[in-house]
Order: structure tokens, then sequence, then C-alpha cells
């Protein structure tokens, strides 16, 4: 059948199962936009500011496991998705970004809105592609999906000049992918599980660390089989959060730089770490090379490239978590480890992280704990970067897998408004929270205006100190307290602009209004806005200062009779 | 050329997709990775739309060993080797342009013959050398020449190939588990 570039692309996302688009028009896309009537299966959502696009495709992929798409325009539109590419990118979030590019006679010109968007993408994108021939887009965009969302997923990119959406061509959409380069390696090696079930079972002190692979791969039956049949403690990393209940009695919650003392300390304590779908990033190990050196390491990744790159492992596995797993579990010998088990009760007893001080003043903390009773942790959270979202990482009690949603590696404030939107998006019969830092939130907050429009029922939760307070807390422990460009003196009044924008704003600034407010907002049908004015100058502990190790550790100053209990 | 106080060196080949793109794909990871390339060669391979690509790499053992996993990661290259530790043939071709005139000729021929390489070029006051060889040898050639004058250098990179006939696919380069798999 013959069809037009856009036709093609409208109808290959279709064929890929796409029913949702965030994305914003001009020239270059123009002829693409201009199809979509004819495509009533395909929602799309206009948003204020492309960065909101790409989060928000960002979001929806995180919750439903599903690419999220964007689109935008050539030039300024598609240097507007970059910050959301980059992040989507670094916690390997599948995504299909499709781009307009200037005619094809017109590149490399300096044409009006003409920037080289597969160069500038490249290095944030897992491929990207510049179609020269619209009988080329039904392949490029069935590669683009397989690319995007198999192996370690990612974002995906796709130029496509104005006048290859307009030409006509056969449309004859492929059956099958050829992608010779491409071979992504799921069943892991025979002898290596072997080894791995042969290893856990010679140690005395194991722990599980749980990374974002867990999610990806589905695998948190297989994760819970072994954690139980062996009964390993499972430490879950910041994206590894929700791929474990938090209420399990072995969960020990999240490690590292902001993480639980006892959980870090079980590290440092362990004779041998399986970890599972994460990377060692810097903010779990601090310095590599005084990092869990009494340990014995397996590492199951699906990306070979993570074995080895940061921390020199024994037994390294490539291939798919839940299928690995799943033959390691036969192998894994039921086993007690009674004695460790009680060591890391101890050490939770001994450094409480997880205390929260009684006091009349509204913390931060309490807010995410009231939050967290509020919805009996079964709410999808999307936090920003900053302390907030450490409080909401720390305090929130996650019950159901992949509810836990928050720019990882690449740290985006702003993050917590569109991500949200594409969230809520993607599961809309869950409870979706955004955890927002008054800095972060005015980043992105153009798209309250879309999600008002579109009906996306999203509830805020700004927890708002008049200041980047990450950053303040940086300056008051390295900086002596020397507090450069970090405070807001004059934040906007969030309730009247929760109401200029059409939603239910309301304010708490004393600890009796948390629990009401939280209800009160969850009632409202519709997006709503809660703008808690928190203590300004509270801290996020314990802390492990960026770089250094575990005997740097920085744990919550308490009163006597705390300590001595 | 190899001195104590420098990284080791390594030779990868890489089998790769022959797409506009592809060589700024390949640079630019070993740019943002901050891998250091001493020579950088390709051409067509014996197979159709594809490109063989031979990396000369310096950095130890766990260096080089990401920086294969980084090659094999990217989409458009198909198959990587480290050929380092194999019965492999490299060569490398120069042009070495080199003044002479009446008194040094014969020397400069002298030492030309030496090294089996050739004459290209002569012009009143200059000499144009073609040498092949491992990248010692050119680096020797040079080296003497210099002593004449040389005025212009260019060289291609060195490019291995194993000897026998073995396929490169069907010996494992030192990665055990990181060859066959991509992500
Ligand atoms: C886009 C962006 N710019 C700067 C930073 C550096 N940064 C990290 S945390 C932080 C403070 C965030 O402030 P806020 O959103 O109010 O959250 P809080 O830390 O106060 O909870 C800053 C500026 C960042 N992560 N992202």
């Amino acid at each position: 059948m013959k069809m037009t570039g856009s036709q093609m692309v409208c109808e290959s996302l279709i064929r890929e199962g796409v029913d949702v688009i965030f994305g914003l028009p001009g020239g270059a896309i123009l002829p693409l936009y201009q199809t979509l009537p004819e495509f009533p299966q395909l929602r799309h959502i206009l948003v204020r500011h492309e960065q909101g696009a790409a989060h928000a495709a960002d979001g929806y992929a995180r919750v439903t496991g599903r690419p999220g798409i964007a689109w935008a325009t050539s030039g300024p539109g598609a240097t507007n998705l970059i910050t959301g590419i980059a992040t989507a990118q670094m916690d390997s979030i599948p995504m299909v970004v499709v781009t307009g590019q200037v005619a094809r006679a017109a590149i490399g010109s300096d044409a009006f809105q003409e920037t080289d968007t597969t160069g500038i993408t490249l290095p944030i994108t897992k491929h990207n592609y510049l179609v020269m021939d619209t009988e080329e887009i039904p392949r490029i965009i069935k590669e683009a999906f397989h690319i995007a969302s198999t192996g370690r997923p990612g974002p995906v990119l796709v130029d496509i000049p104005k006048d290859v959406l307009q030409e006509e061509a056969e449309f004859e959409y492929p059956d099958s992918i050829d992608v010779p380069g491409y071979k992504p390696t799921l069943e892991g090696h025979p002898a290596q599980i072997k080894r791995a079930a042969r290893v856990i079972a010679e140690s005395e002190r194991p722990v599980i660390l749980a990374g974002h692979g867990i999610i990806f791969s589905g695998a948190y039956d297989e994760l819970r089989e072994l954690a139980e049949k062996a009964q390993i403690p499972v430490i879950t990393t910041l994206l590894g959060i929700s791929s474990f209940p938090d209420d399990h009695v072995l969960c020990v919650g999240m490690p590292g730089m902001h993480g639980m003392a006892y959980a870090s300390k079980a590290i440092e304590d362990a004779d041998l770490l399986i970890a599972l779908g994460m990377r060692f990033d810097d903010r779990i190990t601090g310095k590599p090379s005084a990092f869990a050196i009494r340990s014995r390491k397996i590492h199951i990744d699906i990306d070979p490239s993570e074995i080895g790159k940061n921390i020199p492992v024994d037994v390294p596995i490539v291939g798919d978590l839940k299928r690995v797993l799943r033959k390691l579990n036969k192998m894994v010998k039921p086993a007690t480890h009674l004695e460790w088990i009680q060591h890391i009760d101890r050490l939770k007893r001994e450094h409480p992280s997880m205390y929260i001080r009684p006091t009349d003043k509204l913390l931060p903390q309490f807010i995410i704990n009231q939050l967290s009773k509020a919805t009996e942790g079964r709410a999808v959270i999307v936090t920003g970067v900053g302390q907030h979202q450490m409080w909401a990482a720390q305090h929130y009690m996650f019950k159901d897998p992949q509810t836990f949603v928050s720019s990882g590696g690449s740290g985006a404030m702003g993050y917590e408004v569109a991500g949200a939107m594409g969230a809520k998006v993607g599961a809309p019969d869950r409870v979706v929270w955004s955890v927002a830092g008054d800095g972060g939130f005015q980043m992105t907050m153009a798209e309250l205006a879309t999600m008002v429009e579109n009906r996306i029922n999203v509830k805020f939760a700004i927890i708002n100190n008049s200041f980047l307070g990450m950053v303040r807390q940086w300056q008051e422990f390295f900086y002596q307290k020397s507090y450069v460009a970090t405070q807001y003196t004059h934040n906007p009044d969030f309730v009247k602009l929760a109401e200029a924008f059409g939603m239910l704003g309301l304010r708490v600034s004393d600890k009796t209004q948390v629990m009401p407010a939280i209800e009160q907002a969850m009632s409202y049908d519709g997006p709503a806005l809660i703008d808690f004015v928190v203590e300004e100058e509270e801290n996020v502990y314990p802390m492990i200062p960026a770089g250094q190790s575990i005997h740097s550790l920085i744990e919550e100053p308490r009163p006597e009779e705390v300590v001595a209990r | 050329m190899m001195t104590n106080g420098s990284p080791p060196r390594r030779t990868i080949t890489a089998l790769v997709q022959d797409k506009p793109g592809v060589l700024n794909r390949i640079s630019s990871m070993f740019r943002r990775r901050g891998f250091n390339i001493a020579s950088l060669a390709v051409g067509h391979s014996e197979e159709a739309d594809l490109s063989r690509m031979t990396f000369v790499v310096e950095g130890d053992d766990s260096t080089v060993e990401q920086m294969t996993k980084h090659l094999h990661k990217l989409i458009d290259v198909i198959r990587v080797s480290d050929i380092s530790d194999q019965n492999i043939v490299s060569r490398e071709l120069a042009l070495i342009k080199v003044k002479s005139n009446v008194q040094t000729r014969s020397e400069i021929m002298q030492i030309v013959n030496v090294f089996r390489a050739h004459i290209v070029d002569v012009a009143p006051d200059s000499l144009i050398v073609e040498v092949s060889g491992n990248e010692d040898k050119v680096d020797s050639l040079h080296e003497l020449l210099k002593s004449f004058g040389v005025v212009e250098v260019m060289r291609t990179g060195t490019i291995a190939i194993n000897r026998g006939a073995g396929s490169r696919s069907k010996r494992a380069g030192r990665v055990d588990w990181g060859e066959a798999s991509s992500v």
C-alpha cells in the first residue's frame, strides 16, 4: 500500500502497540502532526515544553515497562528534549523519540531550525537514526522499538527530514528484524551459574544487592525465591527500590551515600555480594578501592560492559535476570544464616537510620512517613532530585513492584513534575504522588497546565524548604555553612499558583495538618498540590561524603535517651 | 614504539557496518570514555557492506577489556576481537618525503634498500620513500631519515590479520563471556 512517510510513522507506531505520544509540533514535524487525525488510536498529549514530553515518556515507560514516545520538531524542539533523553539513557529507560528535521536538500546548510540532532544525541541514546529514505521508515521504527525495549533498554531517537515525511512510498511492515550487531545474551553461562550456586553455598554472610535490572526483567518472584530459599538479606539500590517489598523481613533497604547505615554496614561485613542488575554506581561504592573488600562478588547483568567496570567480580554472569535466577534458584541450597541475620538485626538496632526525632516542627521525613501510611505503601511515588528524593527513598514503605519513579543516574531536577505526568498516564488506576522539591518543581511546573487540560490526576507534595536543599546541605557540611546561591528568598505562592492552573492548592505548616491535607488532596477529583512548608535546614542522614568509605559515615546526632535504648 | 614507561599496546579488530556515521559513533565512544587510540585504520572487508577496522590501543588489561566491550555494545559493530596474543601479521604503510641533493641521494637509497623500502618519486631537492612493515620498522626508518631533513610523513596506521586459515570470529578474544553479546 502506498503511504506518506507521516502515515508510515503512525501506522508503525500502532503496530508496535503505542497508545500515547507526548509532544509539541513545529515546522519540520508538522506533516507528521497533520496526519494524526487519521489515526484516532494514537492519543497525543500536547506538553508545554519538550523536556516535559521526554520526562513524561520516561515516566510512562517506568511504570508500564513499555517504550514511552516523545515527538518534537527540529532545532530547539529537539534540543529541549536533551535532558529527558540523557535521563532515560542513564537509567536505561526504553523510549522511542521522533524528531522532525529540515528537508534533505537543506541538511548541512545551517537552514532555519537545523541542528545535528543525531550528532548531539549520539552519546545519550542507545542508538539513533537519520532517515534518508521514506520506504525505510517501517524497518527503522521496528528496529527502534526492538533496540529500545530489549537487552539493556534505552532511548532510541529517529530523526526524519520533513520531505521524507511528505513523500509517498510503498508501506510494508517487516515481520522480522535483522540487526547483526545486536544480539543480547539472555541465558547466562551454565557453568558460571553453577559456580554461583556453589559460592552461595560456601558463604556465611551473603547479601543480595537488587538493582533496576530486577524491575526491567520482571524478576520479582525469582528474587524473592532466592532470598527466601537461602535466607539472604536483600539490599535495594536507589532504582532497585520496589523490586523487593520494603516490609519483607529480609529487606535491609538502600545503601550508599544516603542509604541506611545498617545496609552499608551489612555490605561491609558480608562475605559475599550477589549483585543483580545493578552497576556499582559511585553513590553506592564511594571509594571503589575501599568498597566491600572482604567479600566475594557474583555479578549478574545483561550488559557485559557493566561487569568489572567499577568493581572486580569473582563470578560474572551475563544474561537476563529472570532466566538466570530461575536456573540459579534450582541449584541454590536452602540455608538459614541465622547468626548473620541476627547480626544485621543488631546493626538495625544500633543504627536506627529510619528514626524520626520527636518534635513539633514540620519535618520532611514525617511527611513521607504519613504519605506512606495514607497510601498504605501502594502509591506510585515520583520524585525530583535532592533531599526530598532521599527522604522519599528512605521513608516510604514500598509494597508493590515498579512504584518508585526517580531520576537516579542523571539526577535531573524537574523530573518530579513531568515524570509524574507520564507515570499517571501509564498507570491511570494507581494513585500517583509526586514528592517534589520547591527547586525542581519550578523547573518544569508549566506541565501542570498539561495535566489539568488532560485530566491527569497527579497529587503533588512540595517539600518546600526555600532552599536548593541538598546543595545547601553540602555547603553546611563541607563549606562552613556558606550558603552561596542556594536560598530562594521569594518563592511564588504555590497555593495560588495551583489555583491559577486550575488545581486544588493546600498549604501545611503544622504537623497536625499533614494527614488531613493528604486525605483532602486524595479525595479531590483532579490534580492537587500541597505546599508543605518544612524545616528549612533539615539534613538528610546518614551520609557518606562523596568518594569516601563506610568509615566516614555521618549519622544523625541524637538525644541521649535514644542512643541508650 | 614500546618503551618501558608507556602503557602496553594491544591490537583490536572490529567488523562494522559500512554506514554513514559509524566512525563518528566509535570515535565518540572512545573520546567519551577516555580510551586512548594509538592508531586506527579502516577499509572494506571481504563481506559487502561491512568494513574492518584495526585499532592499536593503549591501556592495561582491564581498560582494554572495557574498550572491547563498549565497542561491541555499539549497534553498528558486529564483531570485536582482541588479537594481540595471537599469531598475527601486522603492517603499516608510510610515505616519507625527505630532502635530498646530489650528495645525499645515494646514501638515502642505501638506507631505503636496507629497509626494503622504495623510492616512488624523485624531485631535484626531495625524494618520496614508501615503506611498509610493522610500526617499529616504520619508526626506525623515519628516525634514520630525520638527519637528511624529513619534510612530510603520511602513515596509514596499523592493519593486522591472523596467520593461517582460521576466521577471526572462531578465535575467542581474551574476554570469554563478552564476545558474543551486546546490549
Ligand atoms: C537540573 C539540575 N540542576 C542542578 C542540580 C544540582 N542539584 C542537586 S540537588 C539540588 C537541590 C534541589 O533542590 P530542591 O528541588 O528544592 O530539592 P531539595 O534538595 O531542597 O529537597 C541541586 C541544585 C541537579 N541535580 N539538576
